[in-house]
């Protein structure tokens, strides 16, 4: 292939990665920026999307467009009511002593991954994407499915900056992350606000996982990548800070593409890594991120 | 209180007591093993992880070939009974795997792994219980002579056998200039080793090699690496990832110009060749061991076999049409247990000291004709490899159905090596 068409192709395919990779790393940033906590189960919350989604798409009478769009809606609701309930029954009793919320979320993601292989099953199931269309380009073809994962990841984050920017809720959400004994004292019930936060984040991993399941299937050992992934941006960009997130993730996605199709996918992951050693050696609170 | 305490047994008479419920145990219990306890067979099933799906119809497979053994009379006119043990399809978990199915429960034999990382991480285990170890792998790990005494293969071909035998027909009609697309490991290498040294024989070559993690989870990336003048892609893929690898590929290429396909069935077992987005597999042919799709000449022995597993002539479950079976590779399990019955009966098996006499007996065998024990064809057995040689099939994807149009001899699948397994110590 020439290089102009390898380069176009290795950019779509940064971008859907990138897409992809930013909704599931603001969910593990906004838990960390407003609760401290490191959602080592986050990665579990993105299998438990995927996982729902074909329950839902499966049992979903009609075409696969009617099952999908339910499962946009129901699984960010559930995977939320779970992460809601882990953080009122767990964290919370915790008092969100991080070394101790790192243990408890390590057994939750166990606890996830396990039911999801007792009541799912251990093989990797398709859900069937709601549209068929393959574009044809002169040079290769591509899924018209992926580029619509990527709008509507854009559509998503826009939504979640509105929320956090534009709304009482969101003013809420930075007050507690900002100082959450002045938050309590002007009246807001902060632990309200962190089940919701971590319902939110939770819900916006199971959301990238719904639109990733027609691309890849639901299978139970599915959230390791993305753990890692979201880890490595949230780190990067700077743990808490969703515009660092989001570039981030535009970072990693797109060299993330490239290397991959110019040189081997092994290398790209080897420099993401090195470049978070890197940032955490001479930066680390993050390329956003704020000094404590 | 006191009637309690009068009820307490002195400790001369628990003592007698003891003895007398030992003897009585111990003695029928002598001569169970003499005649009918059953035989246990040990079966190491990659029930979770990424040979899931693999697992499933193992079981099945398994499960159904134990019925016919049973309602046969058994081994020796012992009852037979399977112990099914997962390893997560993990290596480190396999060699576990063999010591508990062997140690703790007193296996006679231990058979049924597939994927070859996990086989080459047990198989010296096996070895160093002294347990016989018969796997259903395909890798060349068996034949090549780098396992033991104990470890043996002869339910299924192997790799190099597969492929060497598949080259000839894929430089003669389809093309010289291959690109081969595997996973990166010890199964995967065994394609890209010996399918490059069988072109190359023909005339042939491989010109670009693209090894793909078997963990991987997208794949487009690999694609534009395909050079533009490459006339046959050669692809075999495993794991959960199967369907999205064959999918992107199909949109990568889309309804432009595509290089001819042929690819190693393992890309789609468990997988509907009827799925929305495989239709540019028209056309393109596959390598299986056993062909999915009952052919219109399958013999007796063949359809009592796919009846009794439980499998409809497209190859899926007959209780569910959307579960797809492994068959190209199932068979494997089937022919093994009723070697085992042959070996077992062979050697005159009693129990457990009889192990080596089992290995010894199976080393003996040769020739296999196709009967219900060896549904999927006649084979030869190689002791010196501990590796059995059979007939491979081409079929064409024809309507979205898989349809063979070659059968190769059990010649064409024969090679040399310097393995004697026989000359080891057990």
């Amino acid at each position: 292939m020439d290089f102009g068409p390898f380069l176009l192709l290795a950019l779509m395919e940064g971008t859907v990665m990138a897409a992809v990779l930013a909704l599931t790393a603001v969910g593990l940033s906004l838990v960390f920026g407003v609760m401290r906590v490191v959602n080592v189960a986050h990665g579990e919350f993105f299998m438990l999307g995927a996982v729902i989604a074909w329950f839902v798409t499966h049992y979903m009478p009609g075409p696969p467009a009617v099952g999908f769009a339910a499962a946009l809606v129901i699984c960010p609701l559930l995977v939320g009511g779970v992460a809601a309930l882990s953080d009122t029954l767990i964290l919370k009793r915790l008092n969100y002593d991080p070394e101790a919320t790192i243990v408890a979320t390590i057994g939750l993601s166990y606890i996830f991954q396990q039911a999801a292989l007792t009541f799912y099953g251990p093989d990797a199931r398709p859900v069937e994407a709601p549209f068929d269309l393959r574009i044809q380009l002169p040079w290769f073809g591509y899924s018209g499915y992926k580029i619509a994962v990527v709008v509507a990841a854009i559509v998503i984050l826009l939504a979640v900056w509105l929320l956090m920017t534009r709304t009482r809720a969101g003013l809420i959400m930075r007050a507690t992350q900002l100082d959450r004994t002045t938050a309590r004292a002007f009246g807001i019930n902060v632990d309200r606000v962190y089940a919701a936060v971590f319902a939110l984040g939770a819900g916006l991993a199971a959301v990238a996982a719904v639109l990733i399941v027609p691309i890849q299937q639901a299978h139970y050992l599915m959230g390791h990548d993305p753990l890692l992934l979201s880890f490595i941006v949230v780190i990067i960009g700077g743990l808490g800070s969703l515009r660092g997130t989001l570039l981030a993730a535009l970072v990693i996605g797109l060299s993330d593409g490239v290397i991959s199709v110019f040189f081997s996918p092994t290398l790209a992951k080897i420099l993401a890594t090195l470049l978070v050693a890197m940032v955490l050696v001479f930066r680390p609170q993050g390329l956003f991120g704020v000094k404590q | 209180m006191t009637r309690l305490i009068g009820m307490t047994p002195s400790r001369r008479g628990l003592l007698k007591g003891m003895a007398a419920t030992a003897s009585a145990l111990a003695l029928p219990g002598f001569v169970q093993a003499q005649s009918s306890a059953p035989i246990k067979l040990g079966f190491q099933l990659h029930r979770t992880g990424i040979g899931a799906a693999y697992g499933r119809w193992y079981e099945r497979t398994t499960q159904a070939a134990l019925k016919v053994v049973n309602d046969q009379g058994g081994i020796n006119g012992r009852p037979v009974e399977v112990i099914f043990e997962d390893d997560g399809t993990d290596p480190k978990r396999g060699a576990e795997v063999v010591e508990k199915l062997a140690s703790q429960a007193g296996c006679d034999a231990i058979f049924g792994p597939l994927f070859s990382h996990v086989v080459i991480g047990s198989a010296p285990r096996a070895g160093e219980l002294k347990v016989p170890y018969l796997v259903c792998s395909e890798g060349y790990h068996v034949a090549s002579g780098m396992l033991n005494r104990w470890t043996m293969q002869p339910g299924i071909t192997d790799v190099r056998a597969q492929v060497s035998s598949m080259a000839p027909w894929v430089a003669n009609n389809l093309g010289k200039k291959v690109t081969m697309v595997f996973p990166d490991y010890a199964f995967g290498h065994d394609h890209r080793d010996y399918f490059t040294a069988a072109i190359q024989a023909q005339g042939g070559e491989v010109i670009k090699h693209i090894a793909i993690p078997p963990t991987e989870t997208s794949f487009t990336r690999y694609l534009p690496q395909i050079p533009k003048e490459t006339e046959v892609l050669y692809h075999v893929m495993v794991g959960p990832a199967v369907l999205t690898f064959v999918k992107e590929l199909g949109e990568f290429y889309g309804t432009g110009a595509r290089p001819e396909i042929f690819g190693f069935i393992d890309s789609l077992e468990a997988v509907d060749t009827a799925s929305p987005g495989l239709e540019f597999l028209e056309g393109t042919h596959f390598w299986e061991g056993n062909c999915r799709v009952k052919q219109a000449d399958a013999s007796e022995n063949e359809a009592f076999y796919r009846m009794a597993v439980g499998v409809d002539d497209n190859g899926a479950s007959v209780s569910d049409a959307k579960d797809i079976s492994t068959y190209a590779h199932m068979f494997s399990c089937w022919e093994t247990l009723f070697i085992l019955k042959a070996g077992m009966e062979a050697a005159g098996y009693q129990g457990v000291a009889d192990r080596q006499k089992l290995v010894e007996a199976i080393e003996a065998m040769t020739t296999m004709p196709e009967s219900a024990a060896h549904p999927q064809g006649d084979k030869v057995f190689n002791a010196k490899m501990h590796q059995v040689f059979g007939h491979q099939n081409i079929s064409k994807v024809e309507g979205g159905k898989l349809v063979r149009v070659y059968r190769t001899s059990i010649e064409e699948t024969m090679y040399e090596n310097d393995t004697d397994y026989t000359a080891m110590s057990f």
